[in-house]
């Protein structure tokens, strides 16, 4: 993807997350983030959650790779900002979305959001820079 | 409990003392950036970016060889298994503030926002390490969960030459629970626990109202002695005072005596935007629904209104509308 290629409105392919305990609890692994939470069951539940929940980082790598998916491997991302809202569980799916909100000299912004069955589990927002040219 | 407002003067002393400070001395990461590490998050992420993955791709790529995922970050100075067993003691100032807050009620805490800028994209090799800073923390604030103050701490990463490769700021609200979340509790295991609509609460003088709907009918509380329809249901006629009420049938025809749309907040088990409407019946009476079937912008005051029954993937039933075929 070129940045000639883009235009403000654009909207990004949609991409289904089925959410499986394999990757909630993969992803806080490969993150090293071992909070009781991300990977024990009986830990969530005594927080009053049914289930383990994604955490944090691995928000942060799904935002980052459908953005990419879509941009391709010669783009660079220079900012993430995400805003956190519902809990993504085993089970459920996240929906992702995204569309081009501002696009100029060869700086991208794209608005994400990744939506489950509770709701926007995350609102986001990628900065990155695409090559110049088509 | 709210604390009393000396305690809250005392408390509110202490936390601004935390404002502006390292949580301590940079934590270094254990292992430097490499490709194992960057391979198994890409699993767990699906990510098949060859920038990250393929040598030879990578090389051709704008990065001239293989980088980490950008998102990545943080991964590389988290503190990996021993945040399994906990903190029975604070090690670091960010602990304490929290420990502080927990020891006062404020025993919630949840990560609300996240912000990552990356300077420039970490190599195989790389090492790195963050210091974190206590940035801010908010006036009491009244939220959904319940009372709290926002945290907001600020990461910088650095490498092995001591340049800054990027920052992180991290806001997490320490609050006192308003309520225990019963629906995620009474889930069964391995199902989200997906809320659904909020249900009428059903009492002496409405509960048989909700009964009918729950039939498949949409009744009218009708006054048998001077016929006043009423709704919603109630106790005794407005217009003559009879306790004598009984009910009809309505047709479901109506039009729309107004309405507005709800975009915000976004609460579960509703799919926004909701039409919050006011349908005049056709028998004479005026009921608080919802226009369905039809994008907000074709809605408008005035328009032929048909009502049905809708019933809720849990088996909830209510009347909603749609506009008149």
């Amino acid at each position: 993807m070129n940045f000639d290629d883009v235009q403000v409105g654009q909207e990004l392919p949609p991409l289904d997350v089925p959410l499986t305990a394999a990757l909630i609890v993969g992803g806080a692994l490969a993150s090293r983030d071992y909070t009781p939470v991300h990977h024990d069951r009986g830990a969530a539940q005594a927080q009053g959650l049914s289930d383990v929940i994604m955490n944090i980082l691995t928000t942060n790598g799904y935002v980052g790779r459908y953005v990419t998916d879509w941009a391709g491997p010669d783009a660079i991302v220079k900012e993430l900002q995400v805003k956190l809202g519902a809990p993504n569980m085993p089970g459920d799916t996240m929906k992702m979305t995204g569309t081009v909100t501002a696009a100029e000299g060869g700086d991208v912004e794209v608005a994400v959001i990744g939506k489950n069955a509770w709701g926007n589990h995350v609102e986001g927002t990628v900065k990155l820079a695409l090559p110049e040219g088509a | 409990m709210p604390l009393s407002p000396e305690k809250k003067q005392q408390l509110e002393a202490t936390l601004r003392e935390f404002v502006g400070k390292p949580i301590g001395p940079p934590y270094q990461g254990r292992d430097a950036v490499n490709e194992p590490m960057i391979r198994q998050w890409c699993d767990a992420m699906g990510d098949t970016n060859p920038a990250y993955l393929d040598p030879a791709a990578a090389k051709e790529s704008v990065h001239g060889g293989i980088v980490a995922p950008p998102t990545m970050l943080q991964a590389w100075t988290m503190h990996g298994f021993e945040m399994a067993k906990g903190y029975d003691e604070p090690t670091n100032e960010e602990q304490r503030l929290h420990k502080i807050l927990s020891e006062h009620g404020y025993t919630g805490v949840v990560g609300t926002n996240t912000a990552q800028g990356y300077t420039r994209y970490l190599r195989p090799g790389d090492s790195v390490s963050a210091e974190i800073v206590i940035e801010s923390i908010s006036e009491e604030k009244a939220t959904a969960l319940g009372i709290g103050y926002f945290i907001v701490t600020r990461t910088s990463f650095r490498d092995q030459d001591g340049e800054e490769v990027g920052w992180m700021t991290f806001r997490v609200l320490k609050y006192i629970p308003a309520q225990q979340p019963q629906a995620a509790a009474d889930a069964p295991a391995g199902q989200p626990a997906v809320p659904g609509r909020i249900r009428a609460p059903k009492g002496h003088d409405n509960a048989w109202w909700w009964d009918r709907v729950d039939e498949g009918t949409f009744p009218i509380q009708k006054c048998n002695a001077c016929g006043t329809l009423h709704h919603p249901p109630r106790p005794m006629c407005s217009a003559c005072r009879s306790q004598d009420l009984g009910w009809v049938e309505a047709s479901g025809r109506g039009t729309l005596h107004s309405f507005t749309v709800i975009r915000h907040p976004q609460f579960p088990g509703y799919d926004f935007p909701i039409v919050a409407a006011l349908v005049d019946l056709e028998e004479g009476t005026r009921i608080v629904s919802n226009v369905v079937e039809c994008p907000p912008e074709d809605v408008h005051i005035g328009m032929a209104l048909e009502g049905f029954i809708h019933e809720d993937e849990d088996g909830f039933k209510l009347p909603l509308f749609r506009p008149a075929a």
